[in-house]
């Protein structure tokens, strides 16, 4: 079939009847749709292909028991829009508020058909540019020096017409479902057709293969029908709260859990699914044996030939025979329809399921390849939210930026700051920022230095696996080093086998806090770009290589790092440190004076005062000051004495007013008058 | 000074080391012998060992065996090997049979015994170096008891070489190891003298001596070429260590007086190195000798506290005062040199003194500042920024911010269209600066009340990040001015009260205000025009056109955009503009500049006509001649980039020095300095100026020159001669001819950060051994684990033991300098058992 398909296709290339589009996009989900958002507002030449009549059509079908769960926060007591995308975990990103998710639902776990009516309205409001009923069966590539990438994309559909593209965004997502062969699979039900109605499971022994959120959420729809229901995997239950990854085990599906624990015979096993046979008996009932005792034996024989392990260990768990077996072992993504030429291999161990990318979205086997949404969690599976759509709408954005410097020149949008900024913008991030929030460790942001370290120029959210190749990927300079802002959980904290309750759990010290378990900012300092090298040899467990200098800001109950003690000190103590210079604030007072008794300026008298932008200060504020020690009141100055004032003396230290040397010399000079 | 007490010790290192040349045995300190014979065989020819001999069963350590063994590794420095030798059972050999043998420790050079010596005698380790190096040491140092014993040495030496005579209170003490140790190096360049007699003491020294404390002398003999003269005689000021007997004798080794030929910037003498301040003696060919002879005297009073060198003023091209003739260069990295004007020799003597002083209480500080370096790293998370703590000590109070208009996203747009102007802050509640604005502006808020068409507002940008992100604000505070059908204006002023209020009163009305009649233009210049602004008392600035000027008109107008709500800009370009403008006798296009309430007009021709000159120059034309200065106009006099003359006051100053003050600044149109005066009672920081300059207030009124800029130099005109435009400008010629000496300069140090931060990465490293494999420069074949790593840092070591065991002179000094402290304050320990 593969060679009639090339073939065809060649015929068609003989034809040169492509439609042309610099970007091709294929699926129209939430990835595909934030894809295509992203292209729509630079202007570009895109098309999306979709070969069901509307978009979102896994979430027409997924989850069957139709209750997403990802969150839908209503209210979080605050109205900043960023800050409240980081509890929003539906919503796509537009410019448009219309089409926030909370406007589409006021459940806290929506349901699917809000989530298509949602993506339906994304791709109509936003006029994005999607072909349906196109069902993209072939991919190839041809061969072009003048082409962006050296080579063309050339797409078939099912109606054999073709599609020409420089640059191929892959939105497919995974759903080819996971199957497993052994002995009696014919007997499993898929989690993709198994009814979902729970009358039909009245009075019934379920067995459940499988242990994800697909798995759970079918036991608890049947929960309370059933005689019993046994759950098998191979790996231990994986619970979210415990690994702080959105895709294990939530609490909302995690009813069995208790009847388990409380005996309520729902139980857990865990075993190797390859290892399992089912048979079943004559009146219809499943039986659990292994292939290991089917391999000697005569199968036609019968089940009574059969071993069956309760013939030899007669307390063998899995010893009552089941009236179903459902599978519920997720999805892959499809490698099916890419020409060998692609080279779109799945990776290795436990991201099989998914497509070899490097750290920036791109195919590791094609140049102009880049894998969006679910299929591109290879890049931080079981550790961020690049899986999901709070957080692969971040990692999209990322790569349309990308792909903007690299095709068309557009740098990555940054702003340029005075220095005496530097702290608030990165406390102005770290308290709002969504996307470092969802996509922890993944996405960074950036701070370049200017030379001298009087200016700063602010990335957002750039891939941080790509660190060493940031002054090709941005188009921007980093010559004078750089601060590399990130979120992180405590690195031995999160765990499916982690107690994450421990007294103490929690440092509330700002001078522990690089011992800081929950997700809290993390800023790297380079004084000049890592290497690729040095990110191929970072420690294990970091996201990035060892730094020059480190800070966490220690982690906040309310996730609030605006405390002028405890956060915004030590972090300003710490740029000060690695830029060496002083970043404190003065009053437009105390910048005259430093004019008048200091050759050099501190950065905001510089940056302030001098541009005639100083702080002049309520005269509260200027007494809090003085009865801080940190400002000086001449105002009561004994005129004709001269005794230092005792009760200043603190003050000076405090400013370490960087004294002039009394010159005793001068005496000398004058006294003597002969 | 730290860097200076290195050179020291690796100076004293190298001697040590050239001295003893002898090879040495073996890394470990210790050396045991199994039996006698053995021991015996081994000896070397002239190679000195100190050895015990113990039973090999022993009978439970005895309590000097500690102390010898940790003296091993000092005595091994000076090629004497301590060797403990044990005594088969059987042995009954001189030292191993007898009893009373087994009590003592026996010092051999070769295999001749030199001396033996009672345990009891080497109680610690001090006591066994100073012991075993007297006994070794027995030509070198001589021990006396008499005065008569001393006269006699001293007569001997005349002539021929020098004598270091020590005091020490008793033998075997911390004190009489350090002179034996110098003994040990200096033994053959210096006659060394000891006593432990009081009367000896009482006979050399010039004061009451405390008997109880060590002391030595240098005496110079060598000098003393003929029999009747008597040596010159230097004390040892500080306590008798090592270190301190070899800076002493470093010093009196080195020449009396140098004779330099080259800048003194350049020089470095053995005074420099050691830390002490080097005396420049500015000569000339005529009064050379003199000069000599002067030297010479201050050299021997300086002797042992400071350098003394004949810099000869012909030779070298110095960029100094004529009538300077003496220079002082310290030790002090980057301080620079002061030339000075002395009279007498005394004079030097307590500067050097002085100086002295000052530098013994600045360490004193030092260290003070030390211990509060200790006590601030812990205080490190105590806020000392003096905006943010304000801020924060006045968050309880709430603001009075009824006034002012909550703008959020919803009604941001709509309550724009609403009011024909409207100001807004963008401000992050969060923010220190932002808060402290918002404190300012509240009140600009309470000042404003009632003002008609003036619409206050704010957003705060931690709730709206959004909004501020459309608007394009990207820095916390931002004031901005939206005007209906108008591009917004930003503020970019003092966040002051009053300097916000009169930005928005300014905003009103439209920058350049087009006047239609000439009334309107005469009242306009008289502040009287438009009503709005007749509250505000500031220079009115009128710009007149002929129909046919329009380039320049245009330039003005666009000017005016920019210079919008800072600068009150009115315009006039009607039929009769010329005859407007020839009743302040200039022709259009020039502008009209009425200062303080149009009392006075001033008439401005206009020659350039590109806006960013017109803006220049309106600028320039609105700084006043004679300024007050005060903290919000600082900066416009601060662009200049000029030295400043500036007068401070106690209040208002006087008619006189106005006058004068002011003749001398009209005196050039383009003057190279800007002169002004401060009010301290208005400007009361000016005390903390002027308290940074003098280390007493100076008599008020005090006219100051301050080179800003190049040098920060600061002159003070002298308080004796009356401020006039005369007196000041001879003064000023004599100051640009360097012929004045700056009163202070201005600190030069960079704002570094003030206080450290938390090392975190230092904790992680040593809580997690699995971070510190992993070098950055580890070759990317090589995987992190791989043996080669291991045995890299294992190599290590033994390389540093291997470069000890060299010893050689050339080799590297600086590795083994803690080592030399380490033990310097194990003496110290022991000293004080």
């Amino acid at each position: 079939l593969g060679l009639a398909l090339y073939a065809s296709s060649l015929c068609a290339m003989s034809g040169a009847t492509f439609l042309y589009h610099d970007y091709c996009v294929i699926g129209a989900g939430p990835a595909g749709l934030q894809a295509a958002y992203f292209l729509q507002q630079a202007g570009r030449d895109y098309v999306v292909f979709e070969r069901s009549h509307a978009p979102g059509s896994f979430f027409a079908l997924y989850p069957r028991h139709r209750k997403l769960i990802s969150i839908n926060k209503q209210y979080t007591g605050k109205s900043n829009s960023e800050f409240n995308l980081r509890h929003d975990w539906n919503s796509l990103l537009s410019h448009d508020r219309r089409l926030l998710f909370r406007r589409y639902s006021r459940d806290f776990f929506p349901s699917a058909d809000t989530m298509v009516r949602y993506l339906e309205d994304f791709a109509s409001l936003l006029k994005l540019q999607i072909q349906y009923n196109t069902a993209i069966i072939h991919v190839t590539l041809e061969k072009n020096e003048q082409a962006w990438n050296g080579h063309y994309f050339i797409l078939t559909d099912q109606d054999r017409k073709n599609y020409k593209c420089s640059s191929l965004l892959v939105a497919a997502g995974t759903w080819v479902p996971n199957v497993v062969n052994f002995p009696g699979s014919e007997y499993v039900e898929g989690y993709e057709t198994v009814s979902i109605n729970p009358e039909d499971f009245a009075g019934q022994t379920v067995l459940i293969l499988g242990r994800g959120n697909s798995a759970f959420e079918t036991a608890e729809n049947i929960l309370g029908v059933t005689n019993f229901i046994h759950m098998v995997s191979r790996s231990r239950v994986r619970l979210s709260w415990a690994t702080h990854y959105v895709g294990d085990l939530r609490a909302i599906n995690n009813g069995l859990l208790d009847t388990y624990q409380l005996k309520s015979l729902d139980g857990l096993l865990e075993g190797d699914l390859e290892d399992l046979a089912i048979v079943k008996d004559k009146k219809g009932k499943l039986h659990i044996t292994l292939r290991f005792y089917l391999e000697n034996r005569n199968i036609s024989a019968g089940i009574d030939s059969i071993t069956l392990p309760q013939d030899e260990l007669d307390n063998f768990a899995t010893r009552a025979p089941y009236d179903r077996v459902i599978r519920c072992l997720g999805w892959k993504f499809d490698f099916s329809i890419y020409n060998r030429s692609l080279r779109m291999m799945p990776g290795k161990g436990n991201i099989k399921k998914y497509p070899q990318i490097k750290p920036s979205y791109e195919s590791r086997g094609t140049r102009g390849l880049f894998v969006l949404g679910t299929a591109s969690h290879s890049v931080d599976f079981r550790k961020s939210a690049g899986g999901f759509i709070h957080g692969f709408r971040y990692t999209t954005r990322a790569v349309h930026r990308l792909l903007e410097n690299r095709h068309h020149g557009v740098p990555w949008p940054s702003t340029v700051y005075p220095i005496t900024q530097l702290t608030n913008s990165i406390i102005k991030r770290v308290n709002e920022a969504s996307g470092l929030y969802q996509m922890f460790s993944v996405l960074a942001d950036i701070i370049l230095l200017r030379e001298n370290a009087t200016a700063f120029e602010y990335l957002e959210e750039y891939p941080v696996g790509v660190l060493a190749e940031l002054e090709m990927q941005t188009g921007r300079k980093a010559h004078n080093g750089l601060f590399v802002i990130i979120m992180e959980y405590g690195r031995n904290f999160s765990g499916a086998d982690k107690d994450v309750f421990y007294y103490n759990r929690a440092v509330g010290e700002a001078q522990h806090a690089w011992q800081s378990n929950f997700l809290h900012p993390v800023i790297y300092y380079y004084k000049r770009l890592p290497t690729e090298r040095e990110m191929r040899l970072r420690p294990p467990e970091w996201p990035l290589p060892q730094p020059d200098a480190i800070h966490h800001i220690v982690e906040d109950f309310l996730t609030d790092w605006t405390a002028p003690n405890a956060h915004i000190l030590p972090l300003r103590r710490f740029l000060e440190n690695c830029l060496g210079t002083d970043l404190r604030n003065f009053f437009a007072e105390s910048c005259f004076l430093f004019a008048f008794t200091h050759q050099k300026l501190p950065p905001s008298c510089q940056q302030g005062y001098v541009r005639m932008q100083g702080l002049v200060g309520s005269q509260e504020l200027r007494h809090h000051a003085v009865q801080a020690g940190l400002l000086q009141d001449y105002t009561h100055m004994d005129f004709l004495g001269d005794r230092p004032p005792d009760s200043h003396h603190g003050s000076q230290e405090q400013l370490r007013d960087h004294g002039i040397p009394v010159r005793p010399l001068q005496h000398l000079v004058n006294a003597k008058d002969e | 000074m730290s860097a200076q007490k290195d050179s020291c010790i690796s100076s004293l290192i190298f001697l040590l080391f050239c001295a003893c040349s002898i090879p040495r045995s073996g890394s470990a300190s210790l050396q045991q012998e199994p039996s006698p014979q053995h021991y015996f065989s081994g000896l070397e020819a002239g190679r000195a060992s100190l050895a015990f001999f113990t039973p090999s069963v022993s009978p439970g350590g005895q309590p000097f065996l500690e102390q010898i063994e940790s003296s091993a590794e000092a005595l091994q420095d000076y090629g004497i090997s301590v060797v403990k030798v044990d005594c088969p059972k059987e042995d009954l050999s001189r030292y191993c049979g007898k009893e009373n043998a087994l009590r003592k420790a026996f010092l051999f050079r070769g295999s001749r015994l030199i001396r033996e010596f009672p345990t009891d005698a080497l109680f610690d380790v001090n006591s066994i170096v100073a012991n075993v190096l007297f006994a070794l040491l027995f030509n070198e140092v001589k021990y006396i008891e008499t005065l008569a014993d001393f006269e006699n040495i001293e007569n001997v030496l005349k002539g021929k070489s020098n004598m270091v005579f020590a005091y020490v209170p008793a033998t075997g003490t911390a004190e009489h190891r350090a002179v034996m140790e110098a003994a040990f190096v200096y033994g053959t360049i210096h006659q060394f003298v000891l006593t432990t007699e009081a009367a000896l003491l009482k006979a050399t020294s010039p004061e009451d001596p405390d008997v109880s404390s060590a002391w030595l002398l240098f005496c110079h003999c060598q000098r003393a070429t003929e029999p009747a003269q008597p040596c010159r005689r230097t004390a040892l000021a500080q306590p008798l260590t090592l270190l301190n007997i070899h800076r002493h004798l470093k010093l009196m080794g080195a020449p009396l007086v140098t004779e330099v030929a080259e800048d003194p910037e350049k020089i470095s003498t053995v005074h420099l190195q050691l830390g002490l301040p080097l005396v420049f003696i500015l000569s000339q060919k005529e009064t050379y000798e003199a000069d000599r002879r002067t030297a010479e005297f201050v050299a021997w009073q300086l002797l042992g506290k400071a350098g003394v060198a004949l810099l000869s003023r012909d030779l070298v091209d110095l960029n100094v005062l004529h009538r300077s003739n003496i220079a002082l260069k310290t030790p002090d990295e980057g301080m620079p040199i002061q030339y000075l004007v002395l009279e007498d020799t005394d004079e030097v003597i307590t500067l050097v003194e002085d100086k002295n002083k000052v530098k013994q209480i600045q360490e004193d500080e030092q260290e003070e500042e030390e211990d509060e370096d200790e006590k601030e790293s812990n205080n490190q998370d105590i806020q000392d920024d003096q905006v943010v703590e304000a801020v924060s000590r006045d968050k309880k109070r709430e603001l009075p911010l009824e006034q002012i208009l909550v703008l959020t996203e919803e009604n941001f747009h709509s309550s724009l269209s609403e009011a024909a102007q409207t100001v807004v802050l963008f401000y992050a509640s969060w923010e220190a600066v932002s808060l402290a604005v918002l404190r300012s502006y509240s009140e600009v808020a309470a000042h404003l009340k009632g003002t008609p068409g003036v619409l206050l507002s704010r957003v705060n940008c931690w709730d709206w990040t959004g909004l501020c992100s459309q608007e394009n604000v990207t820095q916390f505070p931002t004031l901005r001015i939206y005007k209906e059908g108008q591009q917004s204006v930003t503020y970019g002023g003092m966040w002051g009260t009053e300097e916000l209020s009169s930005f928005i009163l300014l905003s009103q009305v439209s920058c350049p205000l087009k006047l239609a009649t000439m009334d309107e233009a005469e009242g306009y210049l008289r502040g009287e025009f438009p009503s709005e602004l007749s509250s505000h008392h500031h220079t009115s600035l009128l710009g007149v056109f002929s129909t046919a000027t329009s380039e320049a008109r245009e330039a003005f107008e666009e000017a005016g955009n920019i210079l919008s709500g800072h600068v009150r800009m009115g315009m006039y370009f009607e039929d009769d503009a010329l005859a407007l403008s020839q009743k302040y006798s200039v022709s259009p296009p020039a502008l009209l500049l009425a200062r303080s309430g149009g009392r006075s007009v001033e008439g401005i021709a206009l020659s350039k006509h590109s806006v960013q000159d017109m803006v220049q120059m309106i600028r320039y034309e609105l700084l006043d001649v004679f300024p007050e200065i005060t903290v919000p106009n600082l900066p416009q006099y601060l662009q200049l980039r000029k030295p400043f003359l500036i007068l401070f006051s106690a209040g208002d100053i006087s008619q006189m020095e106005s006058k004068e003050m002011l003749k001398l600044a009209k005196r050039r149109p383009q003057q190279e300095f800007v002169a002004c005066w401060l009010n301290l009672k208005k400007t009361p920081v000016g005390h903390g100026i002027l308290r940074t300059y003098f280390p007493t207030t100076p008599s008020l009124p005090v006219l100051l020159w301050v080179k800003l800029q190049a040098g920060g130099q600061v002159f003070k005109f002298p308080s004796e001669q009356p401020i006039t435009e005369v007196n000041i400008l001879s003064w000023l010629e004599k100051l640009q001819a360097g012929l004045e000496i700056p009163s202070s300069t201005l600190s030069e140090e960079d704002w570094k950060p003030p206080l450290p931060a938390y090392d975190f990465l230092q904790m992680m490293e040593h809580s997690m051994a699995e971070l510190s494999p992993q070098p950055r420069d580890t070759p990317a074949e090589q995987p992190p684990n791989s043996p080669r790593g291991d045995t890299a840092t294992q190599e290590e070591p033994s390389q540093e033991s291997r470069a000890e065991e060299v010893g050689s002179p050339g080799r590297d000094l600086r590795g083994t300098a803690p080592r030399l402290a380490a033990r310097d304050k194990q003496g110290k320990r022991h000293s004080e058992l």
